[in-house]
């Protein structure tokens, strides 16, 4: 089937939307479906120019709510397909994956988070951790990756989808708008050329055989006449997202062992924080991090024990308090203090991170 | 720790801003080096002011933007005022002689201040077309963060097709690149 | 001699009788089409969509592989799975509502793009499912739950002429036609020149059938057939809009 996009290692200098789409395609996604916002837009731009090289489709929808929907029909068909979007269009994404979640659908969606609310900017922001955690109607039932490198865009979107159809919950890519635009070097690989098995797909309609005859009909739902009913699918599916939660979860941390503070910073955000940390840590202070890389399930037990030996604990996000929502509700019943570093939609360098953390350590002198 | 050098490099779009930071970068990557670079882009992309944050170093970079660039360099009167900003008691501060009214933008705390007659020196000893590399010998004579050859060899791979058609332009290219690189290293700064 | 009515092959019989009411235009619909999967032999390929509304009660209705969507969005996962797998055949069923309401969007662009998908929308002139409140197709001067007073057109505006509207903008290859419960054999006829035009992958096929709901519009049997074939079909002519040799049938 076509020549292999990617062979051997290639180093290359691009901007993240573009290792998104080699990405994808390094993965075998073999459609995508897409409705053009920014910061986005060249991840179909790119798809669209490598498609036909290597036998694969695309389809521009009229919107978003379109570019979900038919990405789940995609999958239903049994294909690796995708989609991307931000900020509004985001918004809109929810309504189908909250049907790829209460249906257990496959999906994988990048999302470059742009300003918000509303149209806001188009620029960058991490304003989109809520949404995409725990948009639409359900209880959350999706997994989670922030990238902070283009290397990670480049292996998150691979992962995505194994990890997508091993597991059955609607998986997403979370970037932003720096790393979507932004260039730097990574390397691009074929995972199966380095012994990463590709998890197989399989249809969800129009298998072999005659439905009734042959095999059972595939009557796929999400609507449930009782409570019980309802209850008796989600419990189902929780239990199977507690259950692989502990397979899934990743998360990086430095310098935890008796913090005075520890810096905890998700995304293109952890990139600042992780050289404050270790520059601070070198001029002899006991300053640590945390990085959840699944936000979606949260590394809970992981964050515990490491806050648990920190004295303070520093949140740093584009936000005001999304990723500071998620931290206290699963640090509830601990009493270690939380300062903030919180700008919605504007970027934080190392120097600010230094220097809001020798303020805090200064103030407890 | 070895710290990156920041680069913010603004211009009236058209003026080849973004070209001139995507071959810096290439001869950047050419030696190695770790690089970053991002171009401002906001709803105001057509008919506002062009900006690029090059940061190029021997480690990963940490974030996108920087609050206070080590070089800043301004085109145009409108970049002056856009990307003052940026400028603090490390920074040198580069503009275009040619550019009029802008004595009172000019940021107040720069480390040095620097005037080069770039446009001029393009019009008059070279051909406009080459301003933008004349500002990029510029840079890499402001930071040395490239080696000459290295930039000669990221043209040569940037433009090259263009040379194939005119020779003459590839001369001329690399006479802008120099000139740029002489009218900074003789100040001092660098 | 007794003559048992033929139930359709396709059809799924552990969910018979299905949960319609009494009355309602659904049962004969699903059975023109139930009949055309099993003359076509396409029992295998079929992928059917409903929607949500009295459509989704559908969801098991068939011994097909089926799906039931979010509101008007029957149409985009048809297409995404046509475009995934073009060997299936594809049916978005749908009401008034998924299809010019909500879906509205949805609809026009697949025709506009000549997506190779059949759509077939139940139009019964009220979204029956949730109460009965007026719809796309709620005629002017109809009583409905949101205009209990009669459609007024200046405040609500006028009726939705789905098959016109999509036999204007959809292309050369596509199948255009409104049929009625109250015409069977012409309905099935549609429906099967629908799927045909699927098959031989020639373009777009979109039928629209005039349907029942006695419950919400509160009618016997008899005021029922009325509406149906005397009102209704004053306000949408039912026919062949189009074909793939030309405009008209």
């Amino acid at each position: 089937m076509g020549e292999k996009p990617i062979k051997g290692e290639q180093k290359a200098f691009m901007t993240g939307n573009e290792a998104v789409a080699w990405a994808a395609l390094a993965a075998g996604a073999e459609i995508m479906y897409g409705y053009p916002i920014t910061p986005q837009n060249e991840i179909m731009q790119y798809w669209t120019r490598l498609a036909p090289k290597y036998d694969k489709k695309f389809l521009q929808t009229e919107d978003e709510l379109s570019a979900g929907f038919t990405t789940v029909g995609g999958v239903l068909a049994g294909r690796r397909a995708f989609t991307a979007t931000a900020g509004p269009g985001n918004v809109l994404m929810q309504e189908p994956m909250s049907m790829a979640e209460a249906m257990r659908i496959p999906t994988v969606v990048v999302v470059q988070q742009r300003g918000g609310p509303s149209t806001a900017t188009v620029i960058y922001s991490q304003q989109e951790v809520t949404l995409t955690c725990f948009g639409g109607n359900g209880e959350g039932l999706r997994v989670v990756y922030s990238t902070s490198s283009h290397q990670e865009l480049f292996d998150y979107t691979i992962k995505a989808f194994n990890t997508a159809w091993k597991y059955r919950f609607p998986t997403f890519v979370l970037a932003d708008g720096y790393q979507a635009k932004m260039r730097e070097s990574l390397v691009l690989y074929d995972p199966q050329e380095k012994g990463q098995k590709m998890v197989p797909t399989e249809a969800f309609v129009g298998k072999p055989g005659t439905p009734g005859e042959d095999r059972a009909p595939a009557h796929l739902r999400n609507t449930y006449n009782i409570e019980e009913e309802l209850m008796d699918v989600l419990s189902k599916d929780i239990k199977e997202y507690e259950e692989m939660t502990p397979e899934i979860i990743e998360y990086e941390e430095f310098n935890t062992e008796d913090t005075d503070l520890l810096v905890i910073a998700h995304g293109i955000v952890f990139r600042s924080a992780a050289m404050a940390a270790r520059e601070l840590a070198e001029e002899g202070l006991k300053v640590g991090y945390f990085r959840p890389i699944t936000l979606r399930p949260f590394p809970r037990e992981e964050l515990r024990k490491a806050a648990a030996k920190a004295k303070q604990l520093l949140v740093v996000e584009s936000s005001y308090g999304q990723l500071l929502k998620i931290v206290k509700d699963n640090l509830y019943g601990m009493d270690v203090p939380i300062k903030t570093h919180l700008r919605p939609g504007v970027g934080i360098t190392p120097e600010e991170v230094v220097a809001d953390v020798k303020t805090i350590l200064g103030e407890e002198e | 720790m070895d710290k990156a050098v920041k680069i913010a490099l603004a211009g009236e779009g058209g003026q080849g801003v973004q070209s001139v930071a995507m071959i810096l970068t290439e001869a950047a990557a050419m030696e190695g080096k770790e690089i970053l670079y991002i171009p401002n882009f906001g709803v105001e992309q057509r008919g506002g002011v062009s900006i690029a944050f090059v940061q190029i170093g021997d480690q990963k970079i940490g974030a996108p933007k920087f609050k206070t660039g080590d070089i800043v360099i301004a085109l145009s009167d409108r970049a002056v005022r856009r990307v003052g900003m940026y400028a603090g008691p490390q920074t040198v501060f580069i503009y275009d002689a040619g550019i009029e009214g802008v004595e009172d933008d000019l940021p107040e705390n720069a480390q040095r201040v620097l005037a080069i007659p770039a446009l001029e020196t393009a019009n008059k000893e070279l051909h406009p077309r080459v301003f933008n590399i004349l500002i990029m010998g510029a840079v890499i004579g402001a930071t040395h963060v490239v080696t000459l050859e290295k930039a000669k060899e990221a043209i040569e791979k940037k433009l090259g097709y263009k040379f194939e058609q005119n020779p003459k332009l590839r001369e001329m290219n690399f006479k802008a690149l120099e000139r740029g690189y002489e009218m900074v290293a003789g100040t001092g700064v660098a | 001699m007794e003559v048992l009515p033929k139930i359709p092959k396709s059809w799924n019989l552990e969910t018979k009788p299905h949960k319609f009411c009494p009355g309602c235009g659904h049962g004969l619909i699903l059975k023109a089409l139930g009949q055309v999967i099993d003359e076509l032999g396409i029992q295998d390929r079929v992928v059917f969509g409903c929607d949500i509304g009295c459509s989704l009660l559908s969801w098991d209705f068939f011994n097909v592989d089926s799906v039931q969507t979010h509101h008007g969005r029957t149409t985009p996962v048809m297409v995404g799975i046509k475009r995934a797998n073009p060997e299936l055949i594809v049916v978005a069923y749908m009401g008034d509502g998924g299809g010019y309401a909500i879906g509205s969007q949805h609809l026009v662009n697949a025709a506009t793009r000549d997506d190779k998908i059949t759509v077939l929308l139940v139009n019964n002139t009220n979204y029956a499912m949730t109460g009965g409140q007026m719809a796309p197709t709620t005629m002017p001067g109809q009583k409905t739950e949101t205009t209990p007073y009669g459609r007024d057109v200046l405040e609500a505006g006028y009726p939705m002429m789905g098959p016109e509207m999509v036999s204007a903008i959809s292309q050369d290859g596509a199948y255009v036609a409104r049929g009625s419960v109250a015409r069977f054999r012409k309905l099935k006829e549609y429906i099967k020149k629908a799927l045909e035009n699927q098959i031989a992958g020639r373009g777009f096929s979109f039928v629209e059938a005039l349907s029942t709901c006695p419950t919400n519009w509160r009618t016997n049997a008899e005021q029922t057939w009325a509406f149906l074939e005397n009102e209704m079909t004053k306000q949408y002519p039912p026919g062949e809009l189009k074909t793939p040799t030309g405009k008209e049938g």
